[in-house]
């Protein structure tokens, strides 16, 4: 069981939506972390230097936030090989759909982009049935 | 030297958001997809309460500005085409996400908490694009010389 966070969940993602109207309108890019990440895994291109940058802030600021007596719950209950073969095929799966949560969910519907519509009505029902079938018919 | 702070600081608010929200949290976001089992409905608020911001924000920014403050143009997707590689290649994240927990956005922000799991999941990940670009590198220069 986890907890049920409505008003820090809420004002999680609101600040997600400040950071993601503040690269847009001062850098004029989007706030995925698919593409951001993509731009630093050699061979660089030119502008890898922001997203160093980006990346950077957005590794420091949970630990500063416990620094600081925030709280933040953490628990994988998954195995090992659960971790490595995701990650291994979220790799490839955000590569060929462009996006991510942050891409495709957030900055792309916000937009209204039909394809980011499409692809985060897809990815949320392939991960809905990949946790029922891992959770309840596989019993893991 | 600004473009780089500010990019900084913007990071630093979108990793905030993230580890309050719950985003970061594997439990958490495998609770939300469980709806038959533990469910646990937080990252509705999250999605939301990001969407609806940005949604508006753009809107605000699209329209007031021609070109974003510190940058030459705004760079946004002009593709509309959703095609088989675009719904084949999120089927295949949403595979991992359930599989896992973690999604690029909530497991970089999660580096910093300082757990072996989050390393080794980001550590496959990328290992993930990299192989996925080579494929897609072979498929193309197939392609050309077929």
């Amino acid at each position: 069981m986890t907890e049920f966070t409505p008003w820090a969940s809420l004002s999680g993602g609101v600040l997600i939506g400040i950071a993601a109207i503040l690269l847009m309108a001062l850098h004029g890019r989007v706030a995925g972390m698919t593409g951001i990440l993509s731009g630093v895994i050699p061979p660089l291109g030119t502008d890898w230097k922001w997203r160093v940058a980006f990346l950077a802030g957005a590794i420091a600021a949970p630990p500063i936030y416990l620094l600081l007596g925030g709280n933040v719950s953490f628990n994988v209950p998954v195995s090992m090989v659960a971790l490595i073969i995701g990650g291994l095929i979220v790799g490839v799966g955000v590569f060929f759909g462009s996006g991510c949560t942050s891409g495709h969910g957030v900055c792309g519907m916000a937009r209204l982009s039909p394809r980011s519509i499409a692809a985060t009505c897809v990815f949320m029902i392939a991960t809905f049935i990949t946790v029922f079938i891992t959770r309840h018919i596989l019993g893991l | 030297m600004t473009r780089l702070l500010s990019s900084l600081i913007i990071g630093a608010i979108f990793g905030l958001g993230i580890a309050i929200s719950g985003m970061a949290n594997p439990a958490k976001v495998l609770n939300f997809f469980d709806l038959f089992g533990t469910w646990d409905p937080s990252l509705i608020f999250v999605m939301g309460g990001a969407l609806i911001t940005t949604a508006i924000g753009y809107r605000i920014v699209f329209a007031k500005q021609q070109k974003p403050l510190m940058g030459p143009t705004f760079v946004v997707p002009k593709n509309k085409a959703i095609d088989a590689r675009l719904i084949a290649g999120s089927a295949t994240f949403g595979v991992g996400w359930g599989l896992a927990g973690f999604c690029p956005g909530g497991a970089i922000p999660a580096l910093g908490l300082g757990y072996s799991e989050t390393l080794i999941f980001v550590a496959a990940m990328i290992i993930g694009i990299i192989a996925a670009r080579q494929a897609n590198k072979r498929f193309q220069e197939n392609a050309i010389l077929a």
